[in-house]
């Protein structure tokens, strides 16, 4: 139950809704009571007494009865339904909110899948337990209690004589459900794999063409199908085994309710309108009972989806702004970083060690070294993307974290290795970082990052919009279309992330020209594989495991005979040859 | 075709765009029905007959219960017959075991029909996409074939299964039950029936519009969801540029949204359960009025009252499924529709049926005046010979679409030129049978595709038949086997599609394997334009060598060092050849070449 009550301020501000929804629901299950009873009256009362007088108000009274019970079942579904939705609205926006402000450590280890049917199915499992669950339990309960009560009202020996296989009813419902919830899962597991078979193999189609695997994969798709073929027929079994079962203990409990109440008419000790009536009482009793297995599961189904909610809303979110950070219109870009360790969450290696450095504003810093050897990561912790474990980053002489987050991140512009494009049109993704910017000022930037070209080719030029992850774009399309967002939101500090990688060499060289303009008055970080993108950099850091290895300028690191030399030579032994052959 | 679209939305002003599918309810599609129907036929002579006999004898014992509970209180109950409510009882309890076993046999052979033919729709639909073209996967998002392989098709399943049956069961009982009232009293059921029209209105009306509010709610559902992936995916972008507070705001419209078309769906819906009982309601009242009066003037008996009354309340139900049944068909049109409309989808590069097997090639390819455009407006290529003798290895040089990507198309055959020939060791490509080309031309990809599963059988998938042995000896020979016993389980090592175990070079290094495992005459090779750490590179530019060797071999170059070892250079623009030779020779020429080669030194050299 503690699921629940820490769940509570989602749903409790609607206990109204709720209440009023419970109330309808207990009026309506008293006037389902009505029609056998009508029909006990009918036959007893009035064609057996000969008391044909009260025949239309019977009739009418009927009609009105159930009249006050349709306005009550409307009600009492209509108000649980809004329970349930509305609560889902509030916890909605507080995951999403959650969600917006949980670290990159977070999202380092969480898988989207995984965090995409917590927000999906686990949240459509807790409303539907808000809205049905609670109150089809208490409908169950009320309608066996009310229809027992007047069946024993009726003829105490009747109602123990023919309910008495309900206790073999409820071993089978028990037997049954136990065996189909984990036939159910298989399927739905069966069915996932299926389905990932089939995205496998959609998005890796050109692989399977270019070495003309098609057999192979129908051969492979084809074990997927036939399994989840299996595991359905398997489930079908189990219901064309205990379904009839059940049927058939209902239909034992009308044939004994037929014979002993067929023989205590004849011996006078029962009326034969409590026997007609006892006919549609009986079928309340085991109709819901036969449901009880699915709704007990339903409970603990949204208990456990309510646990893995609650799971995300306990994420603590440990970066955040401090309370006495006071706002900052402009930044230097002085950034100094002083003995700084760093290790990612969930592993043991360091991913950097000891880095001390100092950038002055307006200084280009280049960064080179292996992958995994700690680039990217220098970058991350000046945006206070991560915690370091141990020394300090400082901005303008100020330690980040005593900057307010926005002001700080604000002012970083980030051109990542991987350009994300949003589903949006051309213009509001470059204006991601400032959804106030003109359209002259997108295209401004986009003149600037050499996009303004194929953007007017597209059909909508600017007010294209882009496909989920800027499907249509080419990859250097994308990475210009990303350093156009970081240009425009006018960054004192940029961060270029292996940010020419994917366009060909006459792009490249025109995006390098660009940057020469775009990096004055900033200070500038640099990551690069190839020498010649950061040979120009004030200063430059050969990271290797971690530690920074070799720092300089270009002509001191080609003097020190190591890393860098190594990496220079390899590159530029091509040159060299080529350069002779020239006319 | 309709839609409809009651509820406002918020969102659809706001920062992101995301493309709704519309609202669609298909009219009936005979042709449809037909090729569905189509799918039954291996079932018809067994299965289906099987399970028909089964409901038969099932329904038949629920129409026949009421009508011998009705019997009994007339003439064993009220008479006071012991030993006939004896006789009577055990008939009926006789009759329900028969229905036990009928029912058993009934949902289990009826599962097994629907799930057959399940499988076998499935399967004709994902074998028919194996055979169609690049184009046809160019043209659409991976997301929206996979939504017909899986839901459409599932979708069909309850149709196929319990639909089916149903609705002959429905049909059965319904026409039963009025037959059965009609013997009983004409007049009483005439009374009746005036509730039926109200039933199936509300079953079919009613329930369409609910469906529909129910419809809209889902699509915003998927909107939000879409939204919601996607900010999950971009969340680290989001935080640099410190948006967070605006998308807060889109979102909150997003839900917005959804919770309004969601109270009205409920609005709807509620109504339905309150509207089939006062209609039950309508029609117990005449029952209770008329039928007493009926009694009363001896027309009818208290017996057959009572069977009245069960089956008054035995009438909702197969009118209920009746109009589930007439929605699911609805839905199965729009589905099928989309599930025929890919499997009518022809390839583009069709075989023709007297195509002759490709014996062993040598690898020499020539292309003879070949010409050819993608969608007839814009020429891809223009009138090109090319000749590449085997053996050799040919770099393709240009920007983008200048037409590399189209010549090695073309060789492929994954298209067919508009115009002239594509000739390997002499055979008109379109006279061989496709799968004979292509275990012979095999292409390396810029992009590595990793499937789930092991290295092994990643590696593997170059050749199925392949050994552990060779598969790790096409590894060690392109120098993956050292990252590869390095990690954790070493060739069985899990990885996966957006995984992150494999570095880029490292996944280059795998296609390089499958290439070498696949061991083609032809060889076609996209190189990765992607940035790799300059030790990766060198390790995979020696691979390179290992792989190209006694192979003719296509290369889509970007790297100057790969494009200067190559035999023959052929510079391209705008789908038309501009120079071709060695590199010696072309720089020489001073030419195109010569210009490109020395714009990457203008990068070098920059500032």
């Amino acid at each position: 139950m503690n699921t629940f009550k820490s769940l509570k301020e989602f749903y409790w501000p609607d206990k109204r809704l709720f209440i009023w929804s419970i109330i309808f629901l207990i009026i309506m299950t008293i006037l389902t009571m009505a029609y056998p009873i009508v029909l006990q009256f009918a036959i007893d009362e009035v064609v057996l007494s000969a008391n044909w007088g009260l025949l239309p108000y019977l009739a009418g009274g009927f009609v009105v009865i159930t009249a006050l019970k349709a306005a009550a079942t409307y009600n009492h579904q209509y108000y649980g339904d809004l329970f349930g939705i509305r609560a889902v609205y509030r916890l909605r926006s507080r995951l999403y909110k959650k969600l917006q402000y949980l670290p990159f450590r977070f999202y380092d280890n969480a898988k989207t899948g995984d965090l995409m049917s917590r927000l999906t199915a686990d949240v459509e499992g807790f409303r539907f337990f808000l809205s049905f669950g609670c109150a089809q339990l208490l409908n169950l309960v009320l309608l066996v209690t009310f229809s027992f009560a007047v069946m024993m009202y009726y003829s105490v020996p009747l109602a123990l004589v023919s309910l008495a296989a309900m206790p073999f009813l409820a071993v089978a419902v028990y037997r049954f459900d136990k065996r189909v919830h984990p036939a159910f899962k298989n399927i739905r597991l069966s069915f996932a794999s299926l389905t990932t078979k089939v995205q496998e193999n959609v998005s890796g189609m050109s692989t399977v063409k270019s070495l003309s695997r098609e057999d192979f994969e129908m051969g492979r798709f084809d074990g997927k199908n036939a399994d989840y073929k299996d595991k359905s027929l398997y489930t079908s079994t189990i219901w064309a085994k205990f379904f009839p079962v059940m049927e058939l203990i209902g239909n034992v409990c009308v044939v004994v309710l037929l014979g002993f109440g067929g023989y205590l008419v004849i011996q006078g000790q029962l009326q034969l309108g409590q026997l007609a009536a006892s006919f549609s009482l009986i079928w309340y009793i085991i109709g819901p009972l036969m449901n009880l297995g699915f709704i007990i599961n339903t409970f603990s189904q949204s208990k456990a989806s309510g646990e893995r909610i609650v799971e995300v809303l306990d994420e603590k979110e440990d970066i955040t702004s401090t309370t006495f950070s006071e706002p900052v219109d402009r930044l230097n870009g002085e950034i100094v970083f002083h003995h700084v360790t760093h290790t990612y969450p969930g592993e043991t290696q360091k991913a950097l060690k000891d880095i001390t450095f100092h950038a002055s504003p307006g200084e280009t810093i280049g960064l080179i070294g292996a992958t995994g050897a700690g680039k990217t990561t220098i970058t991350q912790l000046i945006s206070r993307f991560y915690k370091p474990d141990e020394g300090e980053v400082l901005i303008d002489g100020r330690a980040i974290n005593q900057y307010r987050l926005e002001d700080l991140r604000a002012h970083v512009g980030f051109v990542l290795q991987e350009s994300f494009i949003f589903s949006s049109t051309i213009r509001d993704n470059i204006a991601y970082g400032r959804p106030d910017a003109s359209l002259k000022e997108v295209i401004d930037a986009a003149k600037r990052a050499q996009a303004h070209e194929f953007i007017m080719e597209l059909q909508d030029g600017y007010e294209t919009v882009l496909g989920e992850r800027g499907m249509g774009l080419s990859g250097g399309q994308k990475q210009r279309i990303s350093i156009a967002r970081a240009i425009l939101i006018n960054p004192a500090i940029l961060v270029l992330d292996d940010a020419t990688s994917a366009v060909d060499m006459e792009t490249e060289h025109r995006i390098q020209a660009a940057f020469q303009e775009v990096m004055k008055g900033r200070t500038t970080f640099v990551i690069a594989h190839r020498i010649s993108s950061l040979k120009h950099a004030d200063q430059i850091l050969v990271l290797e495991n971690g530690r920074i290895a070799e720092r300089g300028r270009h002509e001191e690191l080609l003097k020190k005979e190591g890393i860098y030399k190594n990496i220079y030579d390899i590159q530029f032994q091509d040159r060299e040859t080529v350069m002779q052959e020239k006319v | 075709m309709k839609k409809k679209n009651a509820v406002p939305n918020r969102a659809d002003k706001g920062r992101f765009r995301y493309s709704q599918d519309q609202i669609i309810d298909k009219a009936f599609n005979w042709e449809q029905i037909r090729r569905l129907l189509h799918y039954m036929k291996p079932y018809s002579k067994k299965l289906l007959p099987l399970a028909v006999i089964a409901m038969l004898a099932a329904t038949s014992v629920r129409l026949a219960a009421p009508v011998l509970i009705g019997y009994t209180i007339d003439e064993a109950i009220q008479p006071g017959d012991w030993n006939l409510l004896m006789g009577i009882t055990i008939f009926i309890a006789s009759m329900y075991a028969l229905a036990w076993i009928a029912n058993t046999f009934r949902i289990k052979w009826i599962n097994q029909m629907g799930q057959y033919i399940i499988y076998d729709l499935r399967k004709d639909l994902f074998n028919h996409l194996q055979k169609l073209s690049h184009r046809f996967f160019d043209q659409r998002s991976a997301g929206s074939i996979l939504v017909r392989v899986t839901n459409d098709i599932n979708s069909l399943q309850e149709l196929f299964t319990n639909g089916v049956i149903n609705l002959l069961m429905d049909i059965v009982m319904l026409v039963g039950i009025i037959s059965i009232l009609f013997v009983l009293s004409p007049e009483l059921t005439i009374a009746i029936m005036i509730v039926l029209p109200i039933m199936f209105y509300i079953s079919t009306n009613l329930r369409r519009k609910i469906r529909r509010s129910w419809q809209t709610v889902r699509l915003k559902q998927s909107t939000l969801n879409s939204h919601l992936n996607e900010s999950i995916q971009g969340i680290r972008v989001t935080q640099a540029y410190t948006q967070e507070k605006e998308n807060m705001g889109y979102f909150t419209d997003l839900n917005t949204d959804n919770y309004e078309a969601w109270e009205q769906a409920t609005r709807k819906s509620a109504m339905f359960r309150p509207l089939v009982e006062l209609s039950n309601a309508a029609g117990t009242a005449i029952l209770i009025w008329y039928g007493i009066y009926l009694i009363n003037a001896e027309s009818i008996t208290i017996g057959e009252f009572v069977a009245f009354a069960t089956f008054l309340g035995m009438f909702w139900e197969p009118i209920s499924r009746l109009g589930q049944i007439y929605n699911q068909l609805l839905m199965a049109m729009a589905s099928s529709e989309r599930i025929f409309e890919y499997m009518d989808e022809k390839p583009s590069v069709p075989e023709k049926p007297n195509a002759k097997e490709l014996k062993a090639i040598k690898g020499d390819i020539r292309l003879e005046s070949v010409a050819f455009s993608y969608d007839d407006k814009r020429t891809a290529l223009h009138e090109m010979d090319l000749h590449m003798k085997p053996g050799q290895t040919f770099a393709l040089v240009g920007h983008t679409g200048s037409g590399k990507t189209t010549i090695v198309n073309l060789i492929s055959r994954f298209y067919d030129p508009t115009k002239g020939r594509v000739l390997i060791d002499g055979n008109d490509l379109r006279n061989v049978t496709l799968d004979s080309l292509r275990s012979q031309v095999s292409m390396v990809l810029q992009d590595t595709f990793i499937f789930s599963g092991t290295i092994m059988e990643n590696i593997r998938f170059g050749r199925p038949d392949a050994s552990d042995e060779e598969v790790k000896k096409a590894a060690y020979h392109v120098g993956a086997d050292g990252f590869i016993r390095a990690l954790k389980n070493g060739y069985e090592t899990e990885v996966e599609e957006r995984g992150n175990v494999l570095s880029v070079g490292e996944r280059q290094l795998i296609s390089f394997a499958r290439a070498l495992l696949a061991d083609p005459r032809i060889l076609i090779l996209d190189e990765a334009t992607a940035s790799i750490d300059t030790e990766t590179e060198q390790i995979i530019q020696s691979a390179l060598k290992k792989l190209l060797e006694g192979r003719t071999a296509i290369m889509i170059a970007h790297r100057l060092s790969t494009i200067r070892e190559a035999d023959e250079i052929v510079v391209l623009d705008h789908g038309r050849m501009m120079e071709q030779g060695s590199h010696h020779e072309l720089m020489k020429q001073g030419g195109e070449y010569y210009r490109l080669v020395r714009a990457q030194f203008n990068v070098l050299d920059t500032g």
